[in-house]
């Protein structure tokens, strides 16, 4: 395995994790409630009038995320190669996807290894598999 | 009340995703590509998470109800159904195709970037397609 060290940025890796695993907790303290954003998200579809205030406050809280980091530090670069038409199928395929498994990266990925669920446990593999061998196709066999 | 807190965990969690470099599709890919240059960041975001997400759970675990009083609402379900394997199955190829999973790409839609835009839409036209078919 060839590792690419000028790119791996363990500190902030590990802070950033830890910020996100801050707000998971402060999210389930408060809240009572799995900070799943994929089910945050996709909740809005079929609402449920009690619902929508706080759903939507989470939400306008990651959209406005970018703002205040900006007003300590530069934004980092946000790097986004994929085309188009490859964006909206991705989209289509998250957006499926995500609903069918019951929750995404940060769902069963942070707060479903966090409480060890075993549904959580295998979701994460398998998203992480399909992700890995995915890119596997698009860089290194359609590519070459 | 409810929604202040809300508010207050999405933004951390949207601060702590642009620290952790998850908001950045290009460093997700760089993570998913195992057989080129890899990226190991990701593993020690997720390891970051689950160190203090493990104790705010643990304690959340303990609780009946909120400390805002109001009842705790974790999920129950216990099964591993087709529906999760399937599922997490075309969630993993759409996060491998572009790079995004839902709460980066919301994050980098707040940051302005109109691809995320794009993904964004289609994401939720996605969840809207689920809704439909089930």
């Amino acid at each position: 395995m060839d590792i690419d060290w000028t790119a791996f940025t363990p500190w902030s890796a590990l802070a950033g994790g830890a910020i996100i695993g801050l707000a998971t907790t402060l999210f389930v303290l408060f809240n009572g409630r799995i900070a799943g954003i994929s089910g945050i998200l996709g909740g809005l579809l079929r609402p449920v009038r009690t619902d929508i205030p706080w759903r939507v406050a989470f939400l306008v809280g990651m959209l406005v995320a970018p703002l205040a980091y900006l007003a300590f530090a530069t934004l980092p670069a946000i790097v986004i190669d994929a085309g188009y038409p490859v964006l909206v199928a991705a989209g289509l395929a998250v957006g499926v996807g995500t609903r069918y498994g019951g929750g995404c990266t940060s769902g069963h990925g942070v707060c479903g290894l966090s409480r060890l669920s075993p549904r959580s446990v295998m979701a994460t593999l398998l998203f992480m598999a399909a992700g890995f061998a995915t890119v596997f196709v698009t860089r290194h066999l359609l590519e070459a | 009340m409810q929604g202040v807190f809300a508010f207050i965990a999405g933004l951390v969690f949207g601060i702590g995703l642009i620290v952790s470099g998850m908001a950045n599709p290009a460093k997700v890919l760089g993570f998913l590509d195992l057989a080129g240059r890899w990226d190991p960041s990701l593993a020690l975001v997720m390891a970051g998470a689950i160190a203090v997400g493990g104790m705010g759970f643990a304690v959340a675990r303990r609780r009946r109800e909120t400390l805002l009083k109001t009842p705790m609402q974790l999920p129950t379900a216990r099964d591993i159904d087709r529906r999760l394997v399937g599922g997490s199955l075309l969630f993993g190829v759409g996060w491998g195709l572009a790079g995004f999973c839902p709460g980066p790409a919301i994050v980098a839609l707040g940051a302005g970037e109109m691809k995320a835009l794009v993904f964004v839409v289609a994401m939720i036209a996605g969840m809207g397609i689920y809704e439909l078919m089930k």
